[in-house]
């Protein structure tokens, strides 16, 4: 008897715990505080080889940062694909990491959740103000006209990286400056049996990438000024079809990359198969890939005519990992602290060397390692002719929509399907229809 | 008329006390009759959390404008009536449109990897029913792709398909000469076939391995007697083998319906967040809606409308194969 009134105690005990927990959670309130003011959760994006090279290259910064301040930080490096996700399931529970970084062009997207503290000028001058950082990298820090949703932590551009053996193979003597100099060099190293140029035709955010910089420079944007989606303008739908013709008409860029997703494009030019490619910060991954830097080139992304510099002339997005942190975190102050150090001149220089990118911070970008090879023309494609991404809350819907439209068009060429000035208005068209009604 | 018969032994009731009769008694018994109800109640509420609860949270979700805007408090999200729904069956609308197609790629992919799982794994359990040689490695390999994680073995067969190096390719096209080129198996039209080769052979070892259990059961002496009457191994598979197997297939059927329908991994190991139009599955398709596009409310809309087409195609099912089993018992 005494263990059956045992049995249903527990029973009773255990269901009352289970009903308290189903009336828990649901929404998340509340802000920041300094309730743990000694240890701090970092979700920092995967930017090297692998996550287990992003750990060894943090751990000893992350080390450096407690001696200073006595403050423990939890690093948990995020592979990309699951990033968004689990900032999205942080947001919706409430229990997050106290910082995190962000892919810079999500930045008005989860500034709309309202999960990010805003990097209003009071928590700028916590960290030395907001002069201290690069313009065009404080444009992709959130939608215009609101505080900032995040701050620049690495900076990166396009450019067209060409091997050079590639090119002596095929004569040609200069890298090309406009698309009809890259098309014309691109068929002379198919001529040898190479691949002109190589691409990522379903990845989504490359696609976006590409279309976007084409479309700047047939004067068109994906949206409005007031933050509508404009897919189908001629300028865009134009941008569209000159990517895909590099596969569908110019036959430069082979049938293959219609599936590539996961940075086939940098091994097959790696590997010597493919003379150009359009890449963000590539040197690091070409050196994992076991290409020796005297073995590649890099110049400026090509343009229609002329020179990069800024509107039609822009060559690159700005690409980049911005830091935000969680509004709900339990330690506002070490947070502060966490996100000044991290962006201070040293641990800048120290970062961005390591990983290949560009100082957002305009100090550390004097240092004469970002005036390297592979740097300084990204540095100065940042500087003077690259433009941040829509900064629109739909962002995130619009990188997938129009980058899906774009990987069905290469699936089309590839396939042998015409891709007609039609064919990509309607698939664009489609894509308009997808996006979340205002 | 009614009568009542006296007790055989009437319970001794104190004079003094007509109410209290059975009232020593009483605590005692509610304690009997309590302490297994009160025993199911951790599980009963279990079941609530992890069913009920999240159900019903996806329905309200559904009636609500849920988007970025409001996931971090989405309670606050407005009501949005019947829009979602609308939404969603709105099909000269582009997100009607394309969800209709998914679901009509859906149902043919369904019947067929159903059908073909069903078809090899019970010619394999048929095959298998006389012992022979070697028969218990035979097994064991058959069901090795029901062993193997999902994520491992879906990884390795988009190796396989892939356009220049796949293994696919190369048998199909440099070794076979079946093709004129080598084809895309992850992008474009194809795609509906490497999802169903990979979802076929991921499922068939299930139906091999219930089918082999269902065999089990019927008697020997079933076939022997046919085989005296001159019964030929056809005869007898159809006379036999298929009628005794009945109550197993109709739930094999069933399970490998519901798995198939809804299979997220497959599609999303093979071909990420945004799978080719012939292979956007009906359940990539809502993860799309939902988590990719930000449109949670819409997404939910779409999987309570999933939700009631299996339950009344389930329902509809179950009432088909019962009727037909009391017909067939009559």
């Amino acid at each position: 008897m005494r263990t059956m009134r045992a049995a249903a105690i527990g029973a009773a005990t255990l269901s009352l715990a289970l009903a308290a927990t189903a009336c828990g959670g649901g929404s998340a309130t509340g802000g920041g505080s300094n309730d743990a003011p000694k240890t701090l959760t970092y979700w920092a994006s995967n930017q090297g080889a692998s996550v287990s090279a992003d750990e060894k290259i943090l751990r000893p910064e992350l080390d450096k940062f407690e001696k200073k301040t006595g403050i423990k930080v939890k690093l948990e490096v995020v592979p990309w694909s699951d990033l968004l996700n689990r900032i999205l399931t942080a947001t919706t529970s409430g229990q997050g990491p106290d910082v995190m970084n962000i892919g810079n062009s999500w930045s008005a997207s989860l500034q709309a959740t309202g999960a990010l503290l805003p990097w209003d000028a009071a928590n700028f001058a916590k960290i030395g103000g907001k002069d201290r950082f690069v313009e065009s990298a404080l444009g992709s820090t959130g939608a215009l006209g609101k505080d900032p949703a995040a701050v620049p932590l690495y900076s990166m551009a396009y450019a067209l990286y060409y091997n050079k053996q590639a090119f002596a193979e095929a004569g040609i003597s200069k890298p090309p400056v406009t698309w009809d100099e890259l098309v014309a060099d691109g068929k002379k190293i198919e001529a040898t049996g190479k691949n002109g140029l190589g691409a990522e035709g379903s990845n989504l955010s490359n696609n976006i990438h590409q279309v976007f910089v084409l479309a700047k420079q047939h004067g068109a944007d994906f949206f409005t000024t007031d933050g509508k989606p404009s897919f189908t303008s001629d300028g865009a739908v134009a941008a569209v079809k000159q990517y895909v013709d590099l596969m569908a008409k110019d036959k430069i860029v082979n049938q293959s990359n219609a599936e590539y997703a996961q940075n086939q494009s940098l091994s097959d030019f790696a590997k010597g198969r493919t003379g150009m490619v359009l890449w963000q910060t590539a040197s690091a991954t070409f050196k994992s890939m076991g290409m020796k830097d005297s073995e590649w080139g890099v110049t400026a992304a090509p343009v229609q005519s002329g020179a990069p510099g800024s509107g039609a002339q822009t060559n690159s997005m700005v690409a980049g990992i911005n830091m935000a942190v969680f509004k709900n975190t339990h330690n506002l102050d070490g947070a502060a602290q966490f996100v000044k150090f991290m962006t201070s001149d040293e641990e800048q220089k120290l970062l961005n060397t390591t990983y290949g990118s560009i100082p957002p911070v305009k100090a550390a970008q004097l240092d004469p390692a970002f005036n390297a090879q592979g740097t300084a023309v990204l540095r100065q494609t940042l500087a003077g002719s690259a433009q941040a991404l829509p900064q629109v809350a739909d962002e995130s819907q619009f990188e997938t929509a129009v980058g899906t439209a774009v990987k069905d068009l290469f699936a089309d060429a590839a396939a042998g399907r015409a891709v007609t000035t039609e064919s990509v208005r309607a698939k664009l068209q489609k894509a308009q229809q997808q996006m979340p009604a205002k | 008329m009614t009568t009542t018969a006296p007790p055989a032994h009437p319970r001794p009731v104190p004079e003094h006390s007509p109410g209290a009769a059975r009232g020593p008694r009483r605590p005692g018994r509610i304690r009997r009759i309590g302490l297994p109800y009160l025993l199911l109640l951790p599980a009963l509420l279990l079941e609530l959390l992890v069913h009920l609860v999240p159900m019903v949270i996806g329905i309200t979700m559904s009636f609500k404008e849920l988007t970025q805007f409001y996931i971090r408090q989405w309670g606050t999200a407005p009501w949005s009536g019947t829009d979602n729904y609308r939404l969603a069956v709105d099909f000269h609308g582009a997100v009607g449109e394309a969800l209709l197609h998914s679901f009509l790629v859906t149902v043919v992919f369904t019947l067929l990897s159903v059908s073909l799982c069903w078809l090899i794994g019970t010619a394999a359990a048929i095959a298998m029913q006389d012992s022979f040689r070697g028969r218990g490695l035979l097994r064991t390999v058959f069901l090795v792709p029901y062993a193997l994680p999902v994520y491992a073995a879906v990884i390795t067969w988009a190796f396989m398909f892939q356009h220049d190096n796949g293994l696919v390719n190369h048998v199909l096209h440099d070794q076979l000469h079946l093709t004129d080129k080598p084809s895309f198996w992850l992008i474009g039209d194809n795609s509906f076939y490497a999802l169903l080769t990979v979802s076929v052979w991921k499922g068939w070892p299930f139906a091999f391995l219930i089918v082999m259990a269902g065999l089990q059961n019927i008697p020997r002496e079933l076939y022997e007697a046919a085989a005296l009457d001159g019964a030929g191994m056809w005869q007898q598979i159809r006379r036999i083998t298929l009628p005794s197997l009945r109550p197993v297939n109709q739930v094999l059927v069933l399970v490998l319906f519901l798995w198939t329908f809804n299979d997220f991994n497959t599609p999303y190991v093979l071909f990420g967040k945004s799978a080719p139009a012939a292979a956007d599955l009906i359940s990539i398709h809502i993860y799309q809606s939902s988590f990719v596009t930000w449109n949670f409310g819409t997404g939910s809309a779409m999987s309570v409308l999933l939700l009631l087409f299996l339950l009344v195609v389930t329902g509809a099912y179950l009432l088909l194969t019962s009727r037909g089993r009391r017909t067939a018992d009559v």
